[in-house]
């Protein structure tokens, strides 16, 4: 009795060796299901390319950003009537090549959007774990932090940080930063809260395993998914903020270029060069949505609860 | 310093004893405090004039303008949502899909300026910025200019406003309208997919009914409660477009402000549009509790 039921068990073990050759990983699913979306793969080539133009700017402007030439001021686009083709998007109220100082403008978004995810994400991750299983005192004080946070509408909070603090390119993403973590740590918070019930967790309790341990090694890897999809989807939302506080003349400094000051730029000489605002918008335009797409195919293909079929 | 030369320290001790910069910073803050509780914010250093006198003269600039932008908003987006739910997986609906996403991401104050430059300076059929002419203007009753042309029965005037605001309010309702798209879309869906709307096509009851009585009622309730925390936002959300459009609300007031260092101004309008934010925030509570009487405690 006793020796064929260790032998039916070995075999049962076997039998599930076996099988977990063949299975594929649910990442690779999922990823199989991102790939196979045309639009999102589109979408997903584009921020890839935008993130190479921003690193390597000074290889694809033609022109360096900040030099003026007033003999090209307000000059058309390069197929319009006095355009050429060596300012191909024509040039601002200053004589600047509009496409190299897009080129460059890539540079600011793409910096803030990144470090402003990066570091709130950070920031959430820590302070979401520490309040969501420790609880206590800890998880009231950063709670109520969160609840006030959250009861300032983003950009006013944002203008009224940037006008104490001055404008800047450090001081815009601090000032994002003040305000962005909150999204990520109650995300963390409230996943930590459901899963530190599980019994993976409890077993590494009772293992005696530390505090440190547990948060970081048993509950962030399973938590990290739903994190990670809310990081990409916020990414364009700040690029979006960054180009509104840079409009208002409260972010990025001239003569750095940034996409919002561009459109600002161009809103004095909306009567005779349209070209000034509206490239630059397109470039927002453009990383923004394949942001979009991008982040929400991503949530529809590795998080299951959101998936619509 | 500029100008150091010509202040005398009388005039410098006066100064501060005026603005109350003399006290010690904390019965300075419980000063505020009990002031701010009290609508007394102090007084502009800018329009040297009490700071809620010139917030509440622009507040109904900027409650018309949202206003007209929430109703815009509404009245297009629900019905596309609907239709793209109901049509879900054609190509219509991946068309108005793509296009609320569009929408969503398309950055309000560049949208705005593309509307100028095509339909005030190229085609010209609509005005510049501003809120109206000036040979127009009608005395002021309630503040907002489409009830205030009305009251004073002058077709004109009326008409002058409504151009003067067709710019903004489309700017403003775009994004708003795209999310409201979103959400009525996704709950529509989900809404089609319960029994009782099977069985009330079992029952034979046309699809148009169908979907306009008996699943709509239920699909709008996220959209309601979307649409008051938007409202929310907006009111306070709308200074870059404000200052596009020169409208003269409170946004561009606080972005004039922010620029000028007029702090009282800024800290009452900040202080204000939370608490606008807070209320909406709740009336999207109470709504909620109103539409669905399950969350009922």
């Amino acid at each position: 009795m006793n020796i064929t039921d260790t032998n039916s068990s070995e075999n049962r073990i076997d039998m599930i060796e076996k099988t977990e050759v063949k299975t594929v990983s649910l990442f690779s699913i999922n990823m199989k299901n991102f790939l196979g979306n045309r639009l999102a793969v589109i979408a997903s080539l584009i921020v890839i390319f935008a993130v190479i133009v921003s690193i390597f700017s000074s290889f694809f402007a033609p022109h360096d950003p900040n030099k003026t030439d007033l003999f090209l001021r307000l000059q058309p686009p390069a197929w319009m009537d006095g355009g050429e083709w060596s300012h191909p998007l024509g040039a601002d109220h200053l004589g600047r090549d509009i496409l190299s100082r897009i080129v460059y403008g890539t540079r600011v978004s793409i910096i803030v959007g990144f470090s402003v995810i990066f570091i709130a994400t950070a920031v959430g991750i820590l302070t979401g774990l520490m309040a969501g299983y420790l609880k206590g005192k800890f998880d009231l004080v950063i709670s109520t932090i969160v609840d006030i946070l959250l009861g300032f509408p983003y950009l006013i909070f944002a203008i009224a940080l940037m006008a104490v603090m001055g404008p800047g390119f450090q001081n815009i993403i601090l000032a994002l930063v003040y305000k962005e973590w909150v999204i990520p740590c109650r995300v963390v918070r409230g996943e930590t809260l459901a899963v530190k019930e599980i019994e993976y967790v409890e077993a590494a309790q009772a293992l005696g395993a530390s505090t440190f341990h547990i948060m970081l090694k048993e509950i962030l890897p399973n938590i990290l998914s739903p994190v990670i999809v809310v990081a990409t989807t916020r990414m364009a939302t700040v690029i979006i903020l960054e180009s509104s506080l840079s409009f208002l003349g409260l972010g990025v400094q001239p003569p750095m270029a940034s996409w919002g000051n561009m459109v600002a730029d161009g809103r004095e000489f909306m009567l005779e060069a349209w070209w000034v605002s509206t490239f630059s918008g397109i470039a927002i335009l453009i990383l923004v949505l394949s942001m979009n797409i991008a982040s929400l195919s991503l949530r529809d293909a590795f998080d299951p609860r959101f998936s619509e079929s | 310093m500029l100008g150091d030369q010509h202040v005398t320290p009388e005039m410098e001790q006066a100064l501060r004893e005026d603005m109350g910069l003399d006290l010690p910073i904390h019965e300075r803050y419980f000063k505020f405090l009990s002031n701010a509780s009290k609508g007394n914010f102090g007084r502009s250093f800018f329009h040297r004039r009490p700071v809620m006198e010139v917030i509440l003269e622009r507040l109904p600039a900027t409650i018309e303008l949202t206003l007209c932008a929430m109703v815009m908003a509404m009245v297009i987006s629900i019905p596309l949502g609907v239709l793209s739910a109901v049509k879900k997986g054609t190509l219509y609906d991946k068309t108005s899909v793509v296009t609320a996403m569009t929408g969503v991401s398309m950055p309000g104050f560049w949208f705005g300026i593309i509307l100028i430059i095509i339909f005030a300076i190229n085609l010209q059929w609509l005005p510049v910025s501003g809120r109206s002419v000036f040979a127009l203007r009608v005395p002021s009753i309630t503040g907002m200019l489409l009830i205030d042309t009305l009251l004073a029965g002058r077709m004109d005037s009326f008409m002058d406003a409504v151009k003067h605001l067709i710019l903004p309010t489309i700017t403003l309702g775009m994004a708003m309208g795209a999310t409201l798209m979103q959400v009525t879309r996704a709950s529509m869906m989900e809404v089609l997919k319960q029994d009782y709307i099977l069985f009330a096509e079992a029952k034979g009851l046309k699809r148009t009914r169908v979907t306009f009585f008996h699943a709509l009622k239920n699909a709008l309730i996220p959209t309601v409660t979307v649409a008051a925390i938007q409202t929310g936002q907006l009111l306070g959300g709308n200074m870059i477009i404000e200052t596009i459009f020169g409208w003269p609300g409170v946004g561009s007031l606080v972005v004039r402000a922010i620029f000028s260092r007029d702090y009282p101004l800024v800290q009452a309008a900040v202080l204000i549009y939370v608490l606008i934010y807070v209320i909406m925030n709740f009336v999207a509570d109470l709504l909620y509790t109103v539409l669905n009487p399950k969350v009922r405690i």
